[in-house]
């Protein structure tokens, strides 16, 4: 009983972030524009650097990084790494205080509505930008089901884990109150460290020790690399493992950081 | 005189932006700090890719920080000068944008004068290092020819970014919620700027190489710096032309910008 509450409150939460997606068209178009422009600029740097690298860098060959690039894209309308997200502005305006009276649980809430609007915008922004890939950039999609399936499936993963890491930037407030500064050091490290400019097996080894530490390419390259069918069998499992792994991590402290933070809270005014 | 006294309210007003800015010193340290740490992720991006090659379209790791350090600097000074511009959907939006159009002086300037973004100044900071080491690196002779085409270049340069955000800024009349559409050209641009130009397809060509003109920002003229072999049928001097891409950009600017307030009929506030 108590189990059927939980998923239709769940389910409420992600049909509104799905409506709110669905809203504002003219963004999504402008997005998709950006992502456009960006996904021809990067294949061909990239296809340069291949062919340079003797057909192969880091593990990818020519078909391989176009699909990276262009599937990089496509999914960047729903993985989060920007930092920005609704509960920051909620935290500083004090409305937060509201959101800690209703009777569910502040992260699984709002990760619910935030997977709500990011997997919507696959439908203006991915599908799209996937078709651009296939039809003018020359990117391959696997035709295997399984492997498709496995891949959306680490797609949700990828994006789940962005909005948790994203929650634990957004209640940092509840001790900071303004968020900007995490959420714009957010953005400069996880695009970077999620293999979004370069895949990371292409870091010397250090540096992908360091990436391998975070769970940013679990967001972006791990789907990637999963969907367009470059990790087979034993490996896309294990990868998707690491996905699951560090979204459980996260949720963990995540409740322990908003149990702390409840305690915390101060709202001033009326 | 006259000249004189029409700038002062523009120089007292950026002068207060300096002065507010700076006033909150941990704050401001902070953002220095940020936007130093977006300067360096974008060099080791540069740096990850053109470690593990040779070379990419004829520019080796030195030649691409050569360009990098160019392009980076122009258009991190452009951004701490007219960078702001990008927030004028949310004056649209908001209607505050009817506030700038009842004072006696041009709107652009100011807009322009309404921020200026010091924390910016760290990221100028490591495309100028990144600069002089690649110069040093590679051995360049500091005859005055090659010192001139540095900073017609770096002129030409920091001209064409400032235009770009201009025209992208009289753009927002036309889109205001489609603002990514602008980020397109203008960051596209940027990424477009530090890498080489010799690996585009046509009409990347056409788009960032000639309509908005970032080859001219740093790749070009790394080209005929180096003596190294240039695309696109162009002559080895092609690095010189930069100032005439500027001229180009700042019509394009120009226009857009004359367009887009003429477009706009006010808030309703």
């Amino acid at each position: 009983m108590r189990a059927r509450v939980w998923f239709r409150i769940h389910g409420r939460m992600f049909s509104a972030g799905w409506r709110r997606g669905s809203t504002y068209r003219a963004a999504a178009l402008g997005g998709l524009v950006a992502n456009a422009v960006f996904g021809f600029l990067k294949a061909s740097v990239l296809v340069a650097a291949v062919r340079a690298g003797g057909g192969d860098i880091g593990g990818y060959d020519a078909t391989a990084i176009v699909a990276y690039t262009w599937l990089g894209q496509a999914l960047l309308g729903s993985v989060n790494l920007n930092g920005r997200s609704d509960l920051a502005t909620r935290m500083k305006d004090g409305s937060i205080a509201v959101d800690l009276l209703r009777p569910v649980d502040l992260q699984t809430a709002t990760t619910a509505q935030d997977l709500g609007r990011a997997l919507f915008s696959l439908l203006p922004r991915g599908v799209p930008l996937i078709a651009l890939g296939v039809l003018a950039g020359g990117m391959r999609l696997p035709l295997d089901p399984l492997i498709l399936a496995l891949g959306a499936f680490s797609v949700v993963a990828g994006t789940t884990l962005s909005y948790l890491v994203v929650y634990l930037v957004a209640v940092a407030g509840f001790w900071i109150v303004e968020t900007r500064g995490l959420q714009t050091a957010y953005m400069i490290v996880s695009g970077f460290l999620a293999g979004l400019f370069v895949p990371v097996t292409l870091f010397p080894g250090w540096l992908l020790t360091l990436a391998r530490a975070t769970p940013f390419p679990s967001m972006l390259q791990t789907p990637i690399d999963v969907l367009s069918g470059r990790l087979t069998g034993a490996e896309s499992a294990q990868a998707v493992l690491v996905q699951l792994a560090w979204i459980t991590g996260v949720l963990v402290v995540g409740q322990v950081v908003t149990g702390a933070g409840r305690r915390r809270l101060e709202v001033q005014g009326g | 005189m006259a000249e004189h006294s029409r700038l002062r309210p523009y120089r007292v007003l950026l002068g207060a932006r300096v002065r507010a800015q700076s006033s909150y010193r941990a704050s401001f340290g902070l953002d220095l700090l940020t936007s130093l740490l977006i300067g360096l992720v974008e060099l080791a991006e540069v740096w990850v890719l053109y470690r593990s090659v040779d070379g990419i379209g004829g520019l080796d790791l030195t030649a691409a920080l050569l360009v990098f350090g160019l392009a980076d600097t122009a258009f991190s000074i452009a951004d701490l000068v007219v960078g702001h511009l990008d927030t004028l959907p949310q004056y649209l939006r908001a209607g505050t944008f009817d506030v700038f159009c009842l004072r006696p002086q041009p709107l652009l300037a100011q807009l322009v004068t309404s921020d200026i973004s010091l924390r910016r100044l760290t990221r100028v900071a490591v495309g100028i290092t990144v600069l002089t080491g690649a110069l040093i690196t590679a051995d360049v002779p500091l005859t005055p020819e090659n010192a001139l085409l540095l900073l017609l270049a770096l002129v030409a340069g920091t001209l064409i970014c400032a235009g770009i955000f201009v025209a992208a800024a009289g753009a927002q009349f036309f889109l205001v919620d489609a603002s990514e559409m602008t980020n397109a050209i203008v960051y596209g641009g940027r990424y477009a700027s530090t890498h080489p130009a010799a690996v585009w397809s046509r009409p990347l060509v056409a788009l960032f190489g000639f309509g908005v003109p970032m080859a001219f920002a740093g790749y070009l003229p790394t080209l005929t710096l180096l003596d190294l072999p240039t695309p696109w049928n162009l002559p080895g001097w092609a690095g010189w032309l930069a100032p005439l891409a500027a001229l180009w950009t700042a019509v394009v600017a120009g226009l857009s910008w004359r367009l887009g307030t003429r477009h706009y009929q006010g808030g309703g506030g």
